[in-house]
């Protein structure tokens, strides 16, 4: 068993589709959506954490890409916090998305919850200190 | 009953000076009672570490053989001001490099001066009869400089406004991330244990008052620039938003790196986190209740960064730490920009001086204006 974290993109009128369904069905995968920005007649994007065997989710990813205005793209990163040469100051909180970045209020210590995160890397450029890295 | 700077640092001399921090007093007072915490305390002590752009170094390079007068000077590439005497200059926290931009600042130099790094000097001059040379590329450190000290014109902002962004983009501001549509709320002070709030009429720190700053100990040398005594206070004597700030002077040759930080804000620029810690002689009642201030005694204004609405929205401080605001119905997210645990962790280790007689309060040369200054803006005019 193995888990990735992908990011669907929607084009418009793509969103019929039931991929979500189908993976889980046809597939055999686990699904866990992390994130998820998707209405009627608008572009939409879907970020979610994919977990089965090696072959299940070899075959589900290439179903993903046979359909039409669906895109998918592997998340290959993973979040790098130097906590050491953290201050833990709070200016990251302000751009993550999934709450995976948190200010601890008793502490006031920052906390990463790496499972929620989505390896978007806004927090990178919001870092005043350059301690939050993206490595492959 | 009262009691004088000279019979508390009696006390902090002997070992038995009783101190606590700004936070921790809040419940001193709560439990024994204002007279009874008044006959028990000297001394509270507060603590900040917030980006504070207001902020640089002077730095005396010594003379080279033959000697030049510096007119153009760079430290790793970034730009000091050499417009006073022939080998000063001044290198400011937001000054950024000619090589890499906003990547690396005048923050940076400073924070690896500190850590004691070899920086790059180099400096032009157009030769004179008396400083013949024309130009030096050279190294230095903190080892084989004379003088090098931070002279920050504006640190310790008093209070200042919570900020958001009204417009439907994503704003980059010394303030931080602004997501759009009201996304965020950012603010930056560390509230009921920051050194200007605990003292809000400026009774103990004035002109001459010793301060921890960037890890050792140094001094309020004048009223920081947009100091504005005037600002709206409530009936505890605290200001809405910016009001008094400090000039401050330290020997940047014995600061911590862990104290001084280099900062970058996403395309916004450089600033340096200073971290200072004032402690407040407990001289009466009064004094002792001034700094028994709770974070929800403490107000601020809501600003929108863009500048296109007057949010005229209010909050306070326990309101902000709660991690939501609301504006105009909804829940907003709340974004701290200063370091709360940096700032407790300078007033715990204000109180250990304190307490072990390492660190001895002043009573200040000279008192700060408390009125008739609001703040000028610069105007258009006529040339």
């Amino acid at each position: 068993m193995k888990t990735i974290k992908v990011s669907l993109h929607y084009s418009l009128n793509s969103i019929t589709t039931p991929v979500v369904s189908n993976l889980i069905r046809k597939f055999n995968v686990e699904v866990n959506i992390l994130h998820a920005n998707i209405s009627l007649n608008k572009i939409g994007t879907l970020i979610a954490d994919i977990t089965g065997e090696e072959k299940d989710i070899q075959d589900a990813l290439a179903y993903i890409e046979k359909q039409d205005g669906i895109r998918y793209k592997v998340f290959n990163n993973k979040l790098i916090w130097q906590e050491e040469d953290c201050v833990h100051c709070g200016a990251c909180t302000a751009v993550c998305p999934s709450n995976a970045l948190t200010m601890n209020k008793d502490t006031w210590c920052l906390e990463f919850s790496k499972e929620k995160c989505l390896v978007c890397g806004l927090c990178t450029k919001a870092c005043p200190l350059n301690v939050m890295s993206l490595q492959a | 009953m009262q009691k004088t700077v000279a019979e508390i640092n009696e006390k902090i001399k002997s070992g038995k000076a009783v101190v606590f921090t700004a936070e921790e007093i809040i419940s001193v007072v709560e439990e024994k009672g204002v007279k009874k915490a008044f006959e028990e305390v000297d001394v509270v002590t507060t603590g900040t570490f917030g980006p504070m752009c207001s902020s640089g170094m002077f730095i005396n390079f010594g003379h080279s053989n033959p000697p030049i007068r510096m007119n153009k000077v760079t430290l790793n590439d970034v730009p000091a001001y050499a417009g006073v005497a022939a080998v000063d200059a001044y290198i400011g926290a937001t000054e950024m490099s000619e090589r890499l931009g906003m990547q690396y600042g005048g923050a940076h130099v400073i924070e690896d001066f500190i850590k004691g790094k070899d920086i790059v000097l180099s400096a032009e001059s157009y030769g004179t009869d008396c400083y013949p040379r024309k130009d030096i590329k050279t190294t230095i450190n903190k080892n084989n400089v004379n003088q090098a000290y931070l002279f920050n014109p504006r640190n310790c902002y008093q209070n200042y406004a919570a900020a958001t962004n009204s417009t439907d983009k994503i704003m980059y501001t010394y303030m931080g991330t602004l997501l759009p549509e009201f996304g965020n709320v950012t603010y930056s002070t560390s509230g009921e244990l920051s050194p200007l709030l605990n003292d809000p009429e400026y009774r103990t720190i004035g002109i001459g008052t010793r301060v921890f700053i960037g890890g050792t100990q140094g001094y309020v040398a004048w009223e920081g620039t947009q100091h504005d005594p005037d600002q709206e206070r409530l009936e505890n004597g605290v200001p809405v938003g910016g009001a008094g700030t400090l000039a401050l002077i330290g020997d940047a040759k014995k600061m911590s790196s862990r104290y001084i930080r280099a900062a970058i804000y996403e395309k916004y620029g450089v600033s340096m986190f200073v971290g200072v810690g004032i402690p407040i002689p407990i001289l009466d009642e009064d004094m002792l209740m001034k700094t028994a201030v709770r974070n929800r005694d403490i107000q601020t204004v809501l600003v929108d960064k863009s500048g296109r609405e007057n949010l005229n929205i209010k909050v306070n401080y326990e309101q902000l730490r709660s991690g939501f605001v609301e504006i105009r119905g909804n829940k907003v997210h709340t974004v701290p920009l200063s370091s709360i645990k940096f700032a407790r962790e300078i007033a715990s280790e204000l109180k250990r001086q304190v307490q072990q007689g390492e660190f001895l309060l002043t009573q200040p040369v000279e008192m700060f204006n408390k009125k008739g200054h609001r703040l000028n803006k610069l105007e258009d005019r006529e040339i």
